[in-house]
């Protein structure tokens, strides 16, 4: 193999698929990114890949072909490499069990891996359908914040995507708070509805690098392989699904509310992060609701005590809930609106947040529903 | 637990004796350590071994040494020793079983005397404390030295057991000052000569420097505290990396900032069993992990405790221990949630091995004063899914009125019961 290629293309496709690979690969090779050029009938284009067996990451760079081959080299060295490369055009040979790489007068030379001990990489899923990749990154985004860090419980680190009709619907949970997005989408033709559980944090990845270049993002499921892919600005990758039982969330939702407030969010976020200052790690900040107004309170007599009012627009008794803060914050920042309409019915009861318009309407499409914390006595 | 080396040379200018005390002034911290605690009390009500090797230890076959008098410390036996090892080295010992609760009641008196010269008392496990005394001096009419006799002789009067105790200005020191003072003596480091004190001293004496760290610093060709003291805070911070480093750079130079903080409240609870035999199966070990999970939590419960942290210790056949934690997303005191967690750490710690010794312990706590995160598979007051808190809670009632063995999960039960 012997290839010229652009410095910046190459550094931009090698940084992408080597995000993906696992810090600690079981096995060497699946810490290596695939460089295939001209395999794929004879076109002159190198093809990057990396797979570790539950993400595939694949990008084509526009190279120049003087031997067409493939070889296998160290993700983490190659993007280290790329990146400190200087602007000159990118040569890449490889001689025997070593790849050599020439840029401007600097010369690598590193070991190659076996290319017929790495994993075949699975095929693009069956498209399913398409949306704008803005769109898509900033929902997956809105999501995403709520899905669970804990790998003891799966169900709970995933995403649903459940598709009805032109519907698309995203929904995590990590049991003490939920979110779900709901938007139209440009379904493929004869689908049939389909919900599927994929991994939140490698969705969310993927749907922002994709969704950073603008332009559309294709959706495709094989439910049968347990595969998801995406697609856009020239890039694939596939996630495998979630062999687990979301839980059946849409009975949580509540059917009606007591307490209705209307609020700015960036001073309720503003100000929650200010009085929890004193309160220590996971515990909570109060809010108490009154007409006109809401009083945001943390700490105690050991830890040092704050509290700060606000104007609020408020319908129902006085009533004071309390939430972990992160949590209350997480939701206000997923709303992307200036406005947020928050409704509950006592104290213990879970709460919701949407976002608001500048009338103080709901605007719909997202919720994030929270539970509180309960306060002592 | 004392160290039972004879002192360095030179070191004897530190000892209080009855005739001469070092300058005590501004040694406001006092560490004081019971002699061969289990062993000294058990000797109370058996004086004619006195001066017999004594070892207290449990009966089973991993048993390990709790306690060893001096007479079998000469032989090399030393606590957390196997009872195999210690049969080895000092076959002709008295072996006496460890008799349940005496311990914690003999400290319980110990701790108050210490509390009843100042309220400063940081009791670090049952035979050990630090003490502020700083601040009681004026009352007490005494210096800090005069506590540390009185402490001995009270202790030696009213509970029949002798104890050391190292003066000095901070704590690392005194802790090593009372170790060096073993058996039964006082040492007083004065403050002014607190680098003179632990300059000749093995790097290994230095607190937070275990056997890798000792090593490392050989390495470096630090063998003693005035090596440590004399390398550049920048060349430590290489070495051993920058916390590690600053920390060391402070002891050498005799400071360490650790107030005495007085403490009645636990930081954590915890339960673990040595098997008599190693332990491959994973559906025992986690079985197991039920059962110290259920006693964990049924203890905090009692106390009113929550925990964030579930931490699990395993020691391998090999003697190889580990630790591995996990931050909860709220505090929990329910069994289901500290076994989810615990058998989840194993799994990732050691998927395949024979374990010798396992354990649980939650950490992290908090009072039921802090609130509580609610959850939407529990909220207040719903039905639906399962509430294992109330469970947990309903099977505490059961076994205060019916003994321990009345509520336990299926899977504790053995099979002929039913």
């Amino acid at each position: 193999m012997k290839i010229r290629v652009e410095r910046d293309g190459l550094a931009d496709a090698v940084a992408w698929v080597a995000r993906s690979l696992p810090s600690r690969p079981p096995v060497p090779v699946l810490g290596g990114v695939l460089l295939d050029a001209g395999a794929e009938g004879g076109s002159d284009a190198l093809t990057v890949s990396g797979f570790d067996y539950e993400v595939s990451a694949t990008v084509g760079v526009p190279a120049t072909i003087a031997d067409g081959g493939r070889t296998l080299v160290s993700g983490r060295l190659l993007a280290d490499i790329t990146k400190a490369l200087p602007a000159q055009p990118v040569e890449i040979a490889v001689d025997g069990a070593r790849a050599s790489i020439t840029c401007g007068n600097a010369r690598f030379s590193l070991p190659t891996m076996p290319v017929e001990d790495y994993p075949q990489l699975p095929a693009q899923p069956e498209l399913a359908g398409e949306v704008t990749g803005e769109a898509f990154a900033q929902a997956v985004s809105q999501v995403a914040v709520a899905a669970g860090k804990d790998d003891t419980l799966p169900m709970l680190t995933g995403m649903r995507l459940e598709i009805t009709g032109s519907t698309l619907t995203l929904v995590a949970t990590d049991r003490f708070r939920l979110a779900m997005r709901e938007f139209s989408w440009q379904p493929a033709e004869g689908l049939g509805d389909a919900a599927v559980l994929a991994p939140a944090r490698t969705l969310a990845d993927a749907a922002k690098s994709l969704g950073a270049g603008g332009g559309t993002v294709r959706v495709g499921l094989a439910s049968g392989d347990g595969l998801l892919g995406l697609a856009g600005s020239g890039r694939y990758t596939t996630t495998r699904l979630l062999d687990a039982e979301f839980p059946p969330y849409r009975q949580l939702l509540p059917s009606d509310h007591t307490s209705r407030a209307v609020l700015q969010v960036s001073a309720l976020a503003e100000a929650i992060k200010r009085v929890s200052l004193v309160a220590e790690r996971g515990t909570q900040v109060r809010l108490e609701f009154a007409d006109g107004s809401l009083r945001l309170s943390a700490g105690g007599d050991d830890e040092g005590s704050a509290e700060e009012e606000l104007p609020v627009d408020y319908q129902g008794e006085p009533v004071t809930i309390a939430f972990n803060p992160g949590y209350l914050v997480d939701g206000l920042g997923a709303l992307h609106a200036d406005r947020a309409e928050l409704t509950f019915t006592t104290p213990n009861r879970p709460a919701l947040i949407k976002p608001a318009d500048d009338n103080g309407d709901v605007v719909p499409g997202y919720l994030y529903l929270l539970m509180p914390v309960r306060l002592p006595g | 637990m004392g160290r039972n080396a004879a002192l360095p040379d030179g070191y004897d200018r530190f000892r209080a004796t009855g005739d001469t005390t070092p300058d005590d002034t501004g040694c406001g911290v006092l560490h004081v350590d019971m002699d061969a605690f289990f062993a000294a009390v058990e000797l109370r009500t058996r004086p004619e071994l006195a001066d017999r090797p004594v070892v207290v230890a449990g009966a089973g076959p991993r048993s390990v040494v709790l306690s060893a008098n001096y007479p079998a410390r000469r032989y090399g036996v030393r606590s957390a020793m196997p009872v195999g090892a210690a049969r080895r080295l000092c076959p002709q010992a008295v072996y006496l079983p460890p008799t349940r609760g005496l311990y914690s009641e003999v400290s319980r008196g110990v701790l108050a005397i210490f509390r009843e010269l100042t309220p400063l008392v940081e009791p670090l496990s049952l035979d050990e404390a630090f003490l502020d005394v700083s601040g009681a001096l004026r009352r007490l009419g005494t210096t800090p030295a005069g506590v540390g006799a009185l402490i001995r002789r009270r202790v030696a009067a009213e509970h029949g057991i002798t104890c050391s105790v190292g003066v000095a200005s901070v704590k690392f020191v005194a802790k090593l000052a009372s170790g060096m003072a073993k058996p039964d003596g006082m040492l007083v480091v004065p403050a002014a000569r607190t680098l003179e004190f632990l300059h000749p001293l093995p790097v290994s004496a230095l607190w937070g420097v275990g056997r890798k760290t000792e090593e490392n610093l050989r390495r470096h060709g630090l063998d003693t505290i005035a090596d440590v003291a004399r390398t550049p805070l920048e060349r430590l911070r290489r070495a051993l990396g920058t916390a590690l480093g600053e920390h060391l750079h402070a002891l050498a130079h005799g400071r360490d900032e650790r107030p005495v903080v007085p403490d009645s409240e636990e930081k954590s609870l915890g339960a673990e069993r040595t098997f008599d035999v190693d332990q491959h199966d994973r559906a025992f070990l986690n079985r197991e992990l039920l059962r110290l999970s259920e006693r964990v939590a049924a203890s905090l419960r009692a106390k009113g405790l929550r925990g964030r942290t579930v931490s699990i210790k395993v020691r391998f056949a090999d003697f190889r221990t580990i630790t591995r934690a996990r931050t909860l997303f709220a505090a929990t005191d329910v069994a289901r949630d500290i076994h989810g967690t615990a058998v989840a750490l194993l799994d990732e710690a050691a998927p395949t091995a024979a374990v010798r010794l396992i354990g649980v312990r939650v950490e992290g706590l908090s009072g039921e004063d802090e609130g509580e995160q609610l959850s939407f598979d529990a909220p207040a007051g719903s039905g639906g899914a399962p509430r294992w808190r109330e469970a947990e809670v309903a099977a505490d009632v059961a076994r205060s009125k019916f003994g321990a063995a009345a509520v336990r999960p299926a899977s504790l039960l053995s099979p002929d019961e039913g």
